[in-house]
């Protein structure tokens, strides 16, 4: 089997794993590191974005052996200590949950965005969550804590 | 997915290499199509060859009328990219629309055209311009290239390395995207070339093709009323559950007027 290293939320990881071995996979057995969550594993529900080298990636469309020398921020990474991440202080503060489980991966997804234009409109929001579906709230209060976040972000 | 080996490769020759020593090789650029494949169990490669990471293959340039795209680039690059944006808005727009924006950060032009999806954006691009695709071993104009469902001009052991798209003097795309995966049900891309008006449609049809007579309307009057009583045949259209054939070939016209609307404003 092919050894792998990375940086997982800045510590350096490193294991044997067969090359078949998604990313999220990895993250979630090998790393134990659960709050990336696999949805539809089909490349369409998002649950699974992490931030590999500065991007929003779906990880259960990733092998782990790709990621050889990468940089991967997961849900995890985010608060420092007892902080949480401005984005996900948003999304607690708008209530822009219900069950959950599409969380992880709506707030990695728009850190991203958030990242490559500083005050998203609510139309550039909408379209930039595509790749991110919610099942149980809608998106109202979702694109709202992106907007508040987004706010904070810039100080 | 079934098991495999793995490589990285440093060079596109030695990628080839590579894959003429495996029992089956395939070459992984941005993976969007051919992970969720091997996960299906639709495809069971050997050997997967890496060529995501290699320099060769990527950057975008403009020179001299040209917009140059390495093979390897991501969409999100392309939809982007100021000199893009500058020198063909329609290639960005296009790029910019492809799946969601997780997916634009890993798919590659390459990979795209190599796979030759029926319902993908970049082949009426391609198509659409006339532009050139490269590989390691010859240049192939688009009207050779795409030959129908899945298939291209590409022989074992070819890696697409660039596609050259010469500029256009207008050109717009327009696509109604499949609301869950964000595919083409019927996309038509146009342009006022300097060799007259093209006009390709994905998602119709097994393959991306040009519309003749609506070619030549728009050479005689390039605006949307032009197309606008031209009907495709629905003979070879596709028909599934997501649309019947009758349907896809309504959608060709409502699209390409759309398009040649888009490309005049």
């Amino acid at each position: 089997m092919p050894t792998v290293a990375m940086m997982v939320n800045g510590k350096k990881v490193s294991a044997d794993v067969e090359p078949r071995t998604l990313l999220v996979h990895y993250l979630r057995e090998n790393l134990g590191l659960t709050g990336t969550h696999v949805g539809c594993d089909t490349s369409q529900c998002g649950a699974c974005v992490v931030d590999i080298d500065g991007a929003s990636v779906k990880s259960c469309t990733q092998l782990a052996v790709q990621c050889e020398g990468a940089h991967v921020t997961t849900i995890e990474g985010l608060a420092q200590g007892e902080t949480l991440h401005p984005m996900q202080e948003a999304f607690r503060e708008n209530h822009a949950l219900q069950c959950g489980f599409c969380t992880p991966g709506m707030v990695m997804s728009a850190i991203d965005l958030v990242k490559r234009n500083k005050s998203p409109s609510e139309r550039e929001i909408r379209e930039w969550l595509e790749g991110n579906l919610c099942r149980c709230t809608g998106y109202h209060n979702i694109v709202k804590a992106i907007a508040a976040a987004a706010q904070t972000m810039r100080g | 997915m079934y098991a495999f080996n793995y490589h990285r490769a440093k060079s596109v020759d030695e990628a080839v290499k590579l894959q003429k020593s495996a029992s089956e090789g395939s070459f992984l650029a941005g993976g969007h199509t051919l992970i969720p494949t091997m996960k299906q169990r639709l495809a069971k490669p050997s050997d997967v060859i890496d060529i995501s990471g290699l320099k060769e293959l990527q950057g975008i340039s403009v020179a001299g009328g040209t917009v140059t795209i390495g093979a390897a680039t991501r969409h999100g690059d392309v939809a982007n990219s100021p000199e893009v944006k500058k020198a063909i808005p329609a290639l960005a727009d296009l790029a910019g629309h492809i799946g969601d924006p997780q997916v634009r950060n890993r798919g590659t032009i390459g990979g795209s055209l190599a796979n030759n999806d029926p319902a993908a954006d970049y082949p009426a691009a391609v198509l659409g311009l006339g532009a050139t695709v490269h590989t390691n071993k010859r240049a192939i104009e688009a009207d050779k290239y795409f030959k129908g469902l899945f298939e291209t001009a590409l022989e074992q052991g070819e890696v697409i390395t660039k596609v050259t798209f010469p500029v256009a003097e207008k050109a717009a795309y327009m696509k109604f995207p499949n609301p869950a995966s964000r595919y083409a049900l019927v996309g038509v891309f146009v342009a006022k070339t300097k060799g007259g008006v093209r006009v390709a449609v994905t998602g119709a049809g097994p393959g991306v093709f040009r519309s003749a007579d609506m070619e030549k309307a728009l050479g005689a009057s390039f605006e949307a009323d032009a197309v606008a009583s031209i009907k495709v045949s629905s003979k070879n259209l596709n028909s599934d559950i997501h649309a019947s054939a009758d349907y896809r070939a309504h959608l060709v016209t409502v699209m390409a007027k759309r398009a040649v609307a888009k490309a005049n404003s």
